[in-house]
């Protein structure tokens, strides 16, 4: 991906790139560590239309949030050599059976063979999660395992 | 009354008066700087209320708001950034050059003020405001538009042209021949070069020698640097100002950004008192018959401001839209206008005329400026629909 750097004299940096649909998305930092979200305008490219500006805590946050579906991906690519292995993110909903309850209560691996690699958890993600870790609504689950297997651990994350 | 206390209720009443305008100005969206100046013009020298006992310190308090103005602009830029925007934007500048101090220049032989007076209008008419633009991009939320780099390089080049063309003012009103002149271009060409290259390479030696981690202590370096350094350049006839613009160059880092944080209050204080002396110092009187004159000017260097503009945005590719944005984003004329006309007025070697030719012509731009900047989109969409609908 072709990133543009353009330096903005006595204000900071502007980094972007062109979306395909032809549309600038960009990071501009200002010099005392500020940054703000552009995105240009559809009909006027050279324009913006939405600029908002971003805490360092929340830049991290949405990086994460648009980060998630890469590692799935990531993933996925890894495992493209085994056969029949496929990584799926599925959502823990608000009032499943293990909503506030460990990940070793679940017995996953030992019920379906499927091991859960990662729990995104607003907008972080929280890698190799050990068997206490405690379950919250609206997580996502990231899990690996077979197609039959995963489709098992859906089940299980849906009704116990 | 003694003359302590009148001097203290005098400079009171001033400085709240000032607070009152620029709250005002920065309300209904332009800069405080004709406000000021209006201001000005209202005390003083044949205004309303004759102000008198503060010249000693409102002078000297003056001489320190263009230091410091420049001071802030030097730190506003690393070598780095000056560098790359003169390689960006040398053409674009040339023409700006070209377009916009030429106005000044003509009007200045039209009125038969001379060739001096024709160099200071040049300079007031050529240079925008980087204060005002950088202010209304920023509210107008254009900083992540594309046309903006376009436009901020312009202003770099511009700020660079200032340290070359301000010693060869100060060369020329203090009377200096031609072959002097040359010399005295040659010297400020050669020290901005050679202060370039220092900047680029040893600049955190400079930001060494001022920093401290205590803030009384940082402000009086600073401030004393700046001082000394303005001093010394007044003194070798290379302008205070531009002494002062070299030094915030050298500064760089998180020296500059905690020095701009410090400084910029006081900036604001200081060339707030620059711009009513400058008021002071004018003749509402003389306004009347230069008013045609400073209307001429503001039409033509509207239109070149706009041209220069959109020609820059052009070149870097940019669609109509964008050119028109930049062209009327580059309008504005403030506060280095003023200095220009400042430093000339202040050498007696031009006709007080200039200055309120002046003032007039920066009241209007500082106000055209930030309401055309404000209002191309919407009448540039209006004359692109009455295209349209004049087509079927």
């Amino acid at each position: 991906m072709d990133v543009t750097v353009t330096p903005l004299p006595g204000l900071g940096t502007q980094q972007e790139f062109t979306t395909g649909s032809g549309r600038r998305i960009g990071v501009i930092t200002y010099r005392d560590g500020r940054m703000e979200l552009i995105v240009s305008d559809p009909q006027d490219p050279d324009k913006i239309c939405a600029a908002t500006d971003l805490t360092g805590e929340e830049t991290s946050t949405l990086a994460n949030l648009l980060g998630a579906p890469q590692l799935v991906g990531k993933l996925t690519e890894q495992q493209r050599e085994v056969t029949g292995v496929t990584t799926w993110q599925l959502p823990l909903v608000a009032g499943s059976p293990y909503d506030g309850r460990s990940l070793g209560e679940t017995e996953m691996r030992t019920r379906t063979s499927v091991s859960i690699v990662a729990v995104i958890r607003d907008g972080s993600v929280h890698p190799s999660p050990r068997p206490d870790f405690v379950f919250a609504g609206d997580d996502l689950v990231v899990m690996v395992g077979t197609a039959e297997g995963l489709r098992a651990a859906n089940e299980i994350l849906e009704n116990g | 009354m003694q003359h302590t206390a009148s001097a203290l209720i005098e400079l009171g009443a001033v400085f709240f008066g000032l607070g009152i305008l620029g709250r005002l100005a920065w309300r209904i969206g332009v800069s405080p700087v004709p406000l000021y100046l209006i201001g000005g013009l209202a005390f003083g020298q044949g205004g309303v209320i004759p102000l008198t006992g503060i010249e000693p310190f409102t002078d000297l308090a003056s001489e320190i708001g263009v230091v410091l103005l420049l001071l802030l602009l030097g730190l506003e830029y690393s070598a780095g950034e000056l560098v790359t925007g003169l390689r960006r934007s040398w053409s674009a500048g040339l023409i700006d050059v070209a377009l916009n101090a030429t106005p000044g220049a003509l009007v200045a032989v039209m009125l038969g003020w001379g060739p001096t007076a024709a160099v200071v209008l040049a300079g007031v008419t050529y240079i925008s405001s980087s204060g005002i633009i950088a202010k209304v991009l920023g509210d107008l939320g254009r900083l992540g538009n594309r046309e903006t780099p376009v436009v901020l390089s312009i202003l770099v080049f511009e700020d660079l042209a200032m340290a070359v063309y301000l010693p060869i003012l100060t060369a020329l009103l203090a009377g200096v021949g031609l072959v002097g002149g040359l010399g005295t271009v040659g010297v400020s060409i050669l020290t901005v070069s050679l202060v370039l290259v220092l900047a680029l390479r040893y600049g955190r030696y400079v930001s060494a020698l001022v920093d401290s981690q205590d803030p009384e202590v940082f402000l009086l370096r600073l401030l004393g640097a700046a001082l000394l350094v303005a001093g010394v350049a007044s003194q070798l006839q290379v302008s205070a100002a531009v002494g002062a613009f070299l030094l915030g160059i050298a500064i760089s880092g998180s020296t500059a950004t905690n020095a701009t944080r410090m400084l910029t209050p006081l900036r604001d204080l200081f060339a707030a008192v620059f711009f009513v002396v400058f008021g002071l110092n004018t003749d509402p009187s003389a306004i009347p018959p230069v008013l045609p004159f400073a209307l001429l000017l503001v039409v033509l260097t509207t239109t070149t401001k706009f041209v220069t503009g959109w020609l820059a945005a052009r070149k870097q590719g940019i669609r109509r839209m964008g050119r028109a944005r930049a062209g009327a984003a580059l309008i504005a004329r403030g506060e280095f206008s003023i200095v220009i006309a400042g430093l000339a007025v202040g050498s007696g070697a031009v006709t007080g005329q200039l200055a309120a030719l002046s003032t007039t012509y920066v009241l209007l731009m500082a106000v055209i400026g930030p309401v055309a900047a404000r209002l191309v989109e919407p009448v540039a969409q209006r004359v692109v629909n009455s295209r349209a609908s004049a087509r079927t």
